[in-house]
């Protein structure tokens, strides 16, 4: 077949070994036990019935920076990986598992963009979730993006954070804030409280100024709000990328009960993507939970709602020109982009757009568990998202000097491009921008 | 020989075309469905009719949704091909005349030199999407002997059609040969990837769905 050679294989640990470990007959069967437990008539559609026509292609930013390779539009990646799988009846070589692993894991953001572009309604995320589900069963899985989920399911946080680092994680912002907000609490495991405020574990692990800035901007706001010290406050999951779907399972499970525990009314999660996909999209089918059992809000709306009940007033707005990265997993994932324009317009002057953007933006390439598979695999990212290069040099040519994002790995992708490309942009998140700006009522006088 | 050869493909092999169209479309749909039912319960859970039509009804615009707009050649070609694919056969007058000798049905009928041109309209259809298949890398990539078949088996009918309508080489064989392409048409549609004109309704309302009732969000 014309796609037997793979020119970009890229060494990583988790893969080697799993393949190392791996026999004909433990493939075959491992594959038949997804396709034939967990598949059916979805994937049989799409299989069967794509037609071809390669309209998918320029959708992928994968395809776009790569100047048109056809190997890495999204009916390419799936006729290279599951194609074959399901043509081959599971019957592939360990070699094979390796390609199709780095290009489940690695070349897809599973940002769904192509779906615009599929007459057929292919959902190349959902196939390639797939190719992740069978590696993962057979242990070929990037050992940073492993590591994570062996966090997941040690800790039930995604950076091994023990118990009592995060409790002081949270009282030492709390006591750091309270130099500027002298009655300052964040209140711990408090009954009955309006609101549990989620976080990623990257944030009590390296950003904790985010944490002071959220609490800060709930403290203000006069909102009766709680904060976990029980698993179930970190609201990521990495295992939902990496295909573990029973630790899924167990992590959105972990959330919703540690927020009925507390008997709070809704749960606001921080500003982050996969997080809320997982939530939406994943988690709770796994759970067999149409809805959710308590209800969830992403910061968008959260600091939209703040802003328009007028329990957050901006003192004086973001004077830069700002543009806005739209995070597929709120946006497409969630349809959040007119709340982020309005959150946007609210608290800063000039906002200049990006094209294409809302619900058709391109990913950041960082998405998808793709930045979490770590090191071996940043060039991947960088050198699959000239697309996004383009776009940011293109508003920055109108002035724009910052970019706006509301998700943690938008902005661990975009620093990278934006590093990479050198394109001398800053990066900020709505917290940021409101925490900086906003009338400090309770704040002591400088 | 002749005469009998004609009769047996206009008479029993096309019972059989048209019961393996019929029984088999019925079946992949059934077979589909149940499975969908036993195994994809998540996904028909949040499937809704009115998502799914609106979906539908986008995608039939032509220059209607992001993935037609960005391909005007592509697009154009589409619906020129599946409009004259569908409504050829089924209002060519010579066709009408078959259902009315041998059912006592008829309908409407176009007239011969419009559905002329539209049969060379298909051929150039096909035409470039064979093209594409050669010359554009990224459809090269992705295509296989299937659909190599798909795209024949869908033309041939109106390839020999044509030919026979005019008289080009000899009329008797041709006519045969129509006859037969057009019956392994029917029957190839639950079996190829032809069945996209049974699946493709039930997959585009169910991302439609997906987009508009859960992600809130287009899918076009
Ligand atoms: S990265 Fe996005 S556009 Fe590309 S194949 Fe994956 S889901 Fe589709
Ligand atoms: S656009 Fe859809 S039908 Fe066409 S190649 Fe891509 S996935 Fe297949
Ligand atoms: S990191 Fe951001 S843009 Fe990228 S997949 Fe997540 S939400 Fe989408």
């Amino acid at each position: 077949m014309k796609y037997e050679a793979f020119d970009r294989k890229i060494e990583d640990v988790g893969l080697q070994d799993g393949i190392a470990k791996l026999t004909p007959e433990k493939i075959e069967k491992t594959i038949n036990e997804v396709l034939q437990g967990e598949t059916g008539a979805k994937l049989k559609a799409y299989h069967e019935t794509c037609v071809r026509c390669g309209l998918c292609a320029q959708a992928c930013h994968f395809y776009v920076s790569h100047d048109g390779d056809p190997s890495y539009s999204p009916a390419g990646k799936v006729a290279q990986t599951m194609s074959v799988i399901l043509d081959k009846k599971g019957k592939v070589s360990a070699e094979f598992i390796y390609k199709a692993a780095q290009i489940a894991y690695t070349e897809c953001n599973l940002c769904r963009r192509c779906v615009h572009y599929c007459p057929l309604g292919i959902d190349t995320g959902y196939i390639m979730s797939t190719v992740r589900r069978i590696c993962h069963k057979l242990g070929v899985t990037p050992q940073y993006l492993q590591d994570t989920a062996h966090s997941h399911s040690a800790t039930m946080n995604q950076m091994w954070v023990k118990e009592d680092e995060w409790t002081d994680a949270l009282l030492w912002q709390e006591e750091e804030a309270r130099d500027e907000f002298p009655n300052m609490r964040i209140p711990l495991d408090k009954n009955g409280a309006d609101i549990m405020y989620s976080v990623i574990a990257p944030e009590p692990k390296f950003r904790t100024h985010l944490i002071y800035q959220a609490t800060a901007i709930l403290h203000e706001a006069d909102i009766d709000f709680t904060m976990p010290t029980t698993t179930g406050w970190d609201n990521s999951d990495m295992a939902m990328y990496s295909g573990d779907f029973e630790i899924m399972g167990r992590l959105k499970r972990d959330h919703f009960e540690c927020a009925q525990g507390l008997k709070v009314k809704k749960i606001v999660m921080g500003e982050c993507g996969h997080a809320f996909r997982s939530v939406y999209d994943m988690g709770n089918r796994w759970n067999a939970w149409k809805d959710y059992p308590v209800e969830v809000v992403h910061s968008i709306e959260f600091f939209a709602e703040l802003l328009r009940s007028g329990k957050i007033k901006m003192k004086e707005k973001y004077p830069e020109p700002v543009t806005i990265h739209d995070p597929c997993n709120v946006i497409r994932g969630r349809g959040l982009m007119e709340e982020l324009r309005y959150v946007v317009g609210e608290i800063c002057e000039t906002v200049v757009e990006m094209t294409p953007n809302r619900e058709y933006n391109y990913c950041c390439c960082a998405g998808g568990g793709v930045i979490n598979c770590g090191p071996p695999f940043k060039n991947v990212r960088v050198n699959g998202n000239k697309a996004k290069a383009d776009q940011l040099r293109a508003v920055k040519e109108q002035g724009v000097t910052t970019v706006i994002s509301p998700c943690h790995n938008c902005h661990g992708g975009l620093e990278d491009i934006i590093h990479s490309y050198e394109l001398g942009l800053e990066l900020k998140f709505l917290g940021d921008i409101i925490y900086a700006n906003m009338v400090k009522n309770k704040a002591i006088e400088e | 020989m002749y005469h009998s050869i004609y009769e047996f493909v206009i008479g029993p092999l096309a019972w059989i075309g048209w019961t393996v169209f019929v029984v088999g479309s019925i079946w992949k749909l059934a077979s589909m469905w149940a499975l969908a039912k036993k195994k994809d319960g998540s996904s028909i859970a949040y499937t809704r009719f009115g998502y799914g039509a609106r979906s539908i009804i986008q995608w039939l615009i032509p220059f209607g949704t992001t993935g037609w707009k960005s391909n005007p050649a592509v697009t154009v070609a589409t619906f020129i091909f599946h409009i004259c694919l569908v409504l050829v056969p089924i209002f060519l007058s010579a066709h009408v005349v078959l259902w009315d000798q041998f059912f006592g049905v008829s309908w409407g009928t176009l007239p011969d030199t419009v559905a002329d041109y539209m049969t060379v309209a298909v051929i150039l259809a096909a035409a470039f999407f064979a093209y594409r298949r050669i010359a554009v890398k990224e459809v090269a990539f992705l295509t296989t002997y299937k659909d190599w078949m798909a795209l024949g088996i869908a033309v041939s009918p109106f390839v020999t059609g044509f030919l026979a309508y005019h008289q080009i080489f000899n009329y008797q064989v041709m006519i045969v040969l129509h006859i037969l392409c057009g019956l392994a048409w029917l029957a190839f549609i639950p079996f190829s990837r032809l069945s996209h004109m049974l699946i493709s309704w039930y997959s585009r309302a169910y991302i439609g769905s997906e987009f508009q009732g859960v992600r809130h969000c287009k899918d076009w």
